[in-house]
């Protein structure tokens, strides 16, 4: 008993990381199978024709939404974690809602307000006789992606900020360092695992998004391999495109690693408590105020009212009581979702930091490649498998019973569960291993000293210290699964509907206003665990 | 205390476990979506006692779903729109010939698989709407027409990703050649007024405040569109209609539903089938979204008849999807986005 333990706590860790690996290891190794048989006609087309624009497309997509996202969360989860001005307390949780709302939708509002035929441009028009604005453009989607993404750097950036000792910056300022370049060369270095974390996931989720570049017509890696699969019918040349983007962002990955790997961003705890936030006054106060309010009414409020408008229009007609159980399955996969993404995200991110080594870093990069993947190409990956186990099974009984049964795991929860792991767990790992990475080791070995090992060790030593970047981690998953579509669609039960699937239903119809509905109802939904959140971080101070 | 808690556990697997209820019934794999689809299976409920359940996704999820679970899939029938996409359902061997006299009395020859692995239940025109302030009715003439000079900066188009605009150029390769295809593509490109649009409803929106004048467009988003906005000054023009070869009349898609090649409720299948295809289904099938039945012997509903008659291209829409892929790249090439 005392062996298997032993055993265990000594092969747990580095068997769960590469499980957790596997998990998502096994969809990819199934997509890019595929190539094997390379269809060299339409791979030649591609290369030709559609690759040299993607890749310039991919490439300042990316880098507009980096730039944008790190400034624009990095800035705001500084005012509302370290300063203190007018509507400061309202701003800290409001600035967290655009992530309920789904960026196709915000992208879709945003253009038909701005777009030659919206209404403020119709206005200008006939006012001033001034032309459409250049909505539909480059600088157009990154702009509404930065609005729909900057939260995750604001949420993993403000977990950041407030678990930074505020001694380190009083302690510069006695030494008469100014505020600016305290909060430069202390505060924003320290937060960086923070910061990056977040970056990381607006990467991802930028690279794998199809729904709002397509409401652009910009064409990215992820539209070419949609194209590819579902308009030319290979898959060979879809698997190649996706293997390249996989590459490309594991390389992105190891780059970021490589960099802070000998740094140390541990502080101790013990200076977080009670600290004074700086108060901003006069014009600074306003332009903080002003800011906040102008990113919260881009964000979230104009396309939150616009889909509000529409939803008044059809509320009479399409709200009947199936949307009670629409909103429960969504609440139920979304917890429970959340509840094993973070977990795993946990136990990968312990496993991490018991056995630093390359081989285990590697194996955490690989377990949560599946954020950047094209949702459905993930879904079909991981559902290959399946599928396959179930036909082996099904096929053994037959042959052995003479009878006929239907799917074992196809169909099932598990299934729908585990698939949202392989996409999700970066989602729980960013904020996990930037909450872990700033424990210091000497918390370790004093806990060691005094006999807390292993499972132990982390409930009683690290658990409590991880309490915010584990509420963070659980809300981003939370709401990442409430917005899911490709894995809800392939694997939800016969009849079992969620309130992004009846988005779906309406935006595959271009019915965009009926589509508010369900829309608005993701938005309440989503609104619980940030209360959480915000309840957590309230007890606090 | 420790067995409770294992009761528990066990129970909580089970329960995400818990596979789907078997009873007399249809699964139906469906791209058409919900709405426009569940008040049909209601009525055939009603009508008939027996269950159609239903998983709704895009095509081609949809395909590599039946794909990948072989012949132990759910589903006994596959349903999507585009006739490309179910020549390529067909082509992967996703789906199962039928034959039944009710379905050749019903579905024209055209709207259906030479096999009879598909069948069309809804026919969608794809046709010309213009700005009845901007355009005269007799300056619009072809497809291909689009494409010559005088349209320069006055067309507005749907992205060249939607499988309607790859089945109309598939199609039209299929009439004129690739080479002759490629030139009106690029002429089109030319035309535009502005990039092209992710939908057809902005494309119609965008013709009716004047930012261009013209639009290709399935008829069905005309409908809707007008239904909520009825001032707006669009109007429907079918074009190739004075024509007399093989690029003749309106280009016409379908929407229609195959036998899953192996289907566990086959009999069962079959019939709904056959109903879907009946006078009494038809008009609820087409007329909940604006389509024309693909029945001849049902007429339109009143709104859409009120758009008048129409002389359709009689080419069997299977091309479309035969030259899908090429049609693809042709766009690609002629910088169609």
């Amino acid at each position: 008993m005392i062996n298997a333990q032993k055993a265990l706590s000594r092969f747990g860790p580095r068997a769960t990381a590469i499980g957790l690996a596997l998990l998502t290891l096994i969809p990819v190794v199934v997509v890019a199978s595929a190539m094997l048989n390379p269809d060299q006609a339409i791979w030649d087309h591609l290369w030709r024709y559609v690759l040299p624009e993607l890749l310039v497309n991919t490439f300042w997509l990316a880098l507009g939404v980096g730039v944008g996202v790190t400034v624009l969360g990095t800035g705001l989860a500084w005012l509302t974690a370290a300063c203190e001005f007018p509507g400061r307390a309202f701003f800290a949780w409001a600035l967290l809602l655009p992530l309920a709302l789904p960026a196709y939708v915000t992208a879709f509002v945003w253009i038909g307000l701005l777009d030659f035929t919206g209404v403020l441009p119709t206005w200008l028009r006939a006012t001033w006789g001034i032309g459409a604005l250049p909505i539909r453009s480059r600088g157009g989607v990154i702009l509404v992606m930065v609005l729909a993404l900057y939260p995750y750097v604001y949420l993993t950036a403000s977990t950041a900020f407030q678990g930074q000792g505020r001694r380190l910056l009083e302690a510069a300022q006695t030494l008469g360092v100014s505020r600016w370049r305290a909060f430069f060369k202390i505060a924003l270095p320290m937060a960086r695992p923070g910061i990056v974390a977040g970056l990381s996931l607006a990467l991802m989720e930028t690279l794998a998004d199809f729904g709002t570049v397509a409401v652009f017509n910009y064409n990215t890696f992820t539209t070419a391999i949609y194209k590819a699969w579902f308009s030319m019918f290979s898959l060979p040349a879809a698997s190649q495109l996706a293997t390249i983007l996989v590459f490309f962002v594991l390389a992105l990955v190891t780059l970021e690693q490589l960099s802070r790997n000998r740094r140390s961003y541990a502080t101790s705890a013990r200076g977080s408590g009670g600290a004074q936030r700086i108060r901003l006054r006069g014009t600074a106060a306003t332009l903080a105020t002003l800011c906040a309010a102008l990113v919260f009414l881009l964000a979230f409020m104009v396309p939150m009212v616009q889909l509000l408008l529409w939803a008044s229009h059809i509320v009479a007609t399409d709200l009947d009581a199936r949307y009670l159980a629409f909103a429960g399955h969504s609440l139920l996969l979304a917890a429970l979702g959340a509840a094993l993404v973070v977990s795993l995200a946990l136990a990968l991110g312990y496993a991490q930091r018991l056995y630093p080594t390359p081989a285990m870093q590697l194996t955490a990069r690989l377990a949560t490649i599946g954020y950047a993947l094209p949702g459905a190409v993930l879904a079909v990956g991981f559902y290959v498998p399946v599928a396959a186990l179930d036909n082996l099974l099904i096929d053994a009984w037959r042959s052995w019973t003479g009878q006929e049964i239907g799917q074992i795991f196809g169909g099932t929860l598990a299934v729908m569960l585990l698939a949202y792991c392989a996409r999700f767990l970066a989602v729980g790992f960013g904020p996990v291993e930037s909450g872990l990475a700033r424990i210091t080791r000497t918390m370790d070995e004093a806990a060691q000293v005094l006999g807390s090992t292993g499972l132990k060790r982390l409930s009683r030593v690290h658990l409590p210290l991880l309490r915010a970047p584990l509420l963070a981690a659980a809300a981003l998953a939370f709401v990442d699964i409430l917005k899911e579509l490709p894995i809800t669609l392939m694997t939800r039960p016969l009849g079992w509907d969620t309130l992004a699937t009846r988005v779906f239903e309406m935006t595959a119809e271009s019915e965009w206003e009926r589509a508010a509905m369900p829309a608005v109802a993701i938005c309440l939904v989503g609104l619980l665990p940030i209360f959480l959140l915000v309840k957590h971080s309230d007890a606090r101070t | 205390m420790k067995t409770l808690k294992l009761t528990w556990l066990t129970a909580l697997l089970g329960a995400l476990l818990l596979p789907l209820a078997q009873a007399e019934e249809v699964v139906v794999y469906t791209a058409r979506n919900e709405q426009l689809i569940k008040p049909l299976f209601d009525a055939y409920t009603k009508e008939t006692g027996v269950q159609v359940k239903f998983a709704t996704d895009k095509e081609g999820p949809l395909m590599a779903r039946l794909k990948a679970e072989g012949r132990n899939t759910p589903a006994d029938l596959f349903m999507t729109v585009d006739a490309g996409n179910l020549w390529q359902a067909a082509q992967e061997d996703l789906l199962k010939p039928v034959n039944s006299k009710v379905l050749a009395a019903n579905i024209p020859a055209h709207l259906r698989d030479p096999a009879n692995k598909w069948f069309g239940l809804s026919v969608r025109a794809r046709t010309l709407v213009y700005n009845r302030n901007k355009v005269k009715p007799g300056e619009l003439a072809t497809y291909e027409d689009l494409a010559s000079p005088k349209w320069k900066g006055h067309l507005c188009l749907r992205t060249s990703k939607k499988v309607y605009n790859q089945s109309l150029v598939g199609m039209m390769m299929s009439e004129h050649g690739e080479e002759k295809t490629e030139q009106i593509v690029r002429g089109w490109v030319a035309n535009l007024a502005t990039a092209p649009f992710p939908d057809d409803t902005l494309a119609m929106e965008a013709v009716a405040a004047g930012l261009c004048d013209v639009t290709v467009v399935n008829t069905y988003y005309f409908g809707r569109l007008i239904a909520k906005k009825p001032d707006l000054p669009l109007a429907i023009f079918w074009p190739n209609q004075k024509l007399s070869n093989a690029a003749a009349g309106v280009h016409v898609n379908i929407s229609g539903a195959g036998l899953t090649r192996y289907a566990k409720h086959e009999a069962a299948a079959i019939k709904l089938l056959e109903w879907l295809s009946s006078e009494t289904a038809q008009n609820l099938y087409a007329d909940v979204d604006l389509e024309y039945p693909a029945n001849p012997k049902v007429k339109a509903d009143a709104t859409v008849a009120a758009w008048g008659t129409f002389k359709p291209n009689l080419i069997n829409v299977a091309q479309a999807g035969a030259l899908q892929a090429k049609a693809v790249m042709l766009m690609d090439r002629a910088g169609f986005k």
